[in-house]
């Protein structure tokens, strides 16, 4: 392939107007990447206020309001601005083109315009923050009716970036359906590409009910239209169906790409092929179909009938297989596989350990006896973060090492990785394993003040979010200090399209675009075994 | 898209769209007790699947197509249905 005179895709123009205006599906990717970053550690820096402030019972750094808006902030930062676009506006728009052997997306200009709704969402947010919110990131009505603080501007905020979503769903569901190159069958088209497929389903149908309903809320503060309001008929439930009817899906939309991310990884460092590549396949569609009827599980103490909440009960533990599915076949890959334990695939791991933990926990909270003991608990906030931590945020991370050559065309220090990947992988348990305890002993989510005898967890909370900073650091600090200014086009020996052309990739992708004519997972056969 | 209507049938469906309009406003002037919600609702669906056939061009299209565009419709059935039974058996608890 002959592609020394055309320039890569970061050599192609240089300044701002040549990235913000870009129509290349891998700068948006990077500038995608760009912005989820920053508003992830503005957020994890308010998770480590959130922390210090329960080092000792009463006020310790903050007084109670603050305390409320920085939840508040962390809460919605991180679902709405961070993790919701995370791995599927970033390494979606980097690799699907890539993987299905397409030039870009198949529409650019929408894709870019995408972007821009993206960063209009984010300035409406930011402004908000002038008389940030105090309500949690649900939003829960009355008291998001009644709030003094500026929920409004908040809710439009995300209402925009709520189209950012969806015209970026639209855009990878065509792109799948219209630009794979021949040969590239639905039964080869590669996991992260399934994946992203089911999210961007999500992130069509799901995400206008919630637009909606946050234009519900602004009209219910604004006119006092009462749809919320029993004093004129309407219902405060009512906002929670509404409300999890989005953001029940919303958590496949966070860690689906993720797990496509996985399925990745894992038979390329175990040089097997995937196990179960069609139960893997449609468990992601199937995960997209169930995931639309559990939503009453997160209403279980509300007042909610008898009868619906056996109905959800009953359906959740339904959302158990398809998840299950995956585990049990990313498992039954890497049995004897010839397995290296490189950073990629340390984060990869450490997300089925995590991610188990966090979705095993999940039974107790769909179990309709349990879940009145621990709703409203740590044991909740502790599931929640191993599913979104140790899950989306783990792939993520792995994403960034594993597809870092491909990206940036430079080598990152494997050693150094792996001492990041071991502050955060303990930095982590530390501070939410004690949360499962806390969590069952009765300790509320979301309150300010404590009991004395919750002290020493919440201490060893606090600590486990300092050695996790730590790590943070020294991963951003290994990312930019990369050891070698040339990357391989296949540094892992990897069989899928992104990686048969040069890193980082020219800004056409492809010369030519390429047949396929075998599984992308065609690992451990005859001529591999020979050289 | 291979045969979209003409012009003159668009011009028939739009004048057809006025026509259920003036019925809705008419229709808002009875007061039909329970019915009241239903009837809006009723003649406001049809509005929108002559809009989807017609101006959408869903009619000519093929049957991925009509998957995408009717599935949403079956997840807002599950909306209101299970949104309903909550609020309707909450008698029993
Ligand atoms: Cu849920």
């Amino acid at each position: 392939m002959s592609t020394d005179n055309e320039k890569n895709y970061l050599e192609n123009g240089k300044g701002f107007s040549s990235w913000f205006f870009t129509t290349d599906h891998k700068r948006l990717g990077v500038m995608y990447l760009c912005g989820i970053g920053t508003f992830f550690i503005i957020a994890a820096i308010a998770s480590v206020l959130l922390r210090a402030e329960h080092l000792s019972p009463g006020r310790t750094i903050v007084d109670a309001h603050t305390y409320n808006v920085l939840f508040t902030l962390h809460g919605s930062m991180m679902v709405f601005l961070f993790i919701v676009p995370g791995v599927a506006a970033t390494f979606g728009n980097f690799l699907i083109p890539l993987m299905i052997g397409a030039r870009d997306v198949i529409f650019p200009k929408l894709n870019l315009y995408s972007f821009w709704i993206y960063c209009l969402g984010a300035v409406i947010f930011l402004f908000a923050l002038a008389a940030p919110a105090d309500t949690g990131w649900t939003f829960y009505t009355p008291y998001s009716i009644e709030s003094g603080t500026n929920v409004i501007l908040i809710t439009l905020g995300i209402f925009v970036l709520g189209f950012s979503s969806i015209l970026t769903g639209i855009n990878f569901i065509v792109t799948i359906h219209k630009l794979r190159a021949p040969g590239m069958t639905w039964d080869r088209l590669p996991l992260f590409c399934w994946a992203a497929y089911s999210t961007s389903i999500l992130q069509v149908l799901a995400t206008p009910v919630v637009a909606i309903t946050l234009v519900l809320l602004i009209g219910e503060r604004y006119w006092g239209l009462g749809f919320f309001d029993p004093a004129k008929g309407g219902d405060p439930v009512l906002f929670q169906h509404f409300f999890w009817f989005y953001s029940h899906p919303a958590v496949y939309i966070m860690i689906l790409p993720a797990m496509g991310i996985i399925s990745e990884i894992i038979p390329v460092f175990s040089r097997k092929p995937i196990f179960g590549y069609k139960s893997i396949a449609y468990s992601s569609l199937a995960i997209a179909l169930i995931s639309f009827l559990v939503w009453g599980h997160h209403m279980f103490t509300s007042g909610q009938s008898k009868l619906i909440n056996i109905i959800f009960s009953a359906i959740t533990f339904a959302v158990a297989i398809p998840t299950a599915i995956k585990v049990f076949n990313w498992l039954w890959t890497m049995y004897k596989g010839s397995i290296e334990l490189s950073a990629a695939m340390l984060y990869a791991l450490a997300f089925i350990f995590l991610f188990t933990i966090g979705g095993l926990t999940g039974l107790h909270l769909g179990a309709l006896a349990s879940t009145i003991h621990l709703h409203d608990t740590y044991f909740v906030v502790a599931h929640m973060h191993y599913v979104m931590i140790g899950g989306t945020l783990f792939g993520l991370f792995a994403a960034l090492h594993f597809w870092y050559p491909k990206m940036w065309g430079k080598m990152f220090d494997e050693f150094r990785a792996k001492i990041a990947f071991v502050f955060i992988f303990i930095g982590f348990n530390v501070t939410f394993f004690p949360q499962f305890i806390m969590g069952t002993l009765g300790m509320p989510r979301r309150y300010y003040n404590y009991d004395p005898e919750f002290t020493i967890f919440h201490q060893i909370s606090t600590a486990g979010t300092w050695l996790m900073a730590l790590g943070f650091i020294f991963m951003l600090y290994n990312f930019f200090r990369p050891i070698s200014k040339t990357a391989e086009a296949n540094p892992y020996k990897s069989k899928s399209l992104e990686w048969s052309i040069p890193s980082p990739p020219p800004t056409l992708n492809f010369d030519e675009i390429p047949t396929v004519t075998e599984s992308t997972y065609a690992y451990g056969n005859k001529i591999e075994r020979e050289t | 898209m291979a045969s979209e209507g003409s012009y003159r049938q668009y011009v028939n469906i739009g004048i057809l769209l006025m026509a259920l309009t003036v019925i809705t406003v008419a229709a808002a002037q009875f007061d039909f007790g329970p019915f009241n919600v239903p009837i809006a609702l009723i003649i406001a669906s049809i509005k929108a699947t002559f809009v989807a056939l017609y101006f959408m061009h869903l009619k000519h299209e093929d049957t991925m197509t009509w998957i995408f565009a009717t599935y949403p419709l079956f997840l807002l059935f599950l909306l209101i249905a299970f949104s309903a039974t909550d609020i309707f058996t909450r008698v029993l608890n």
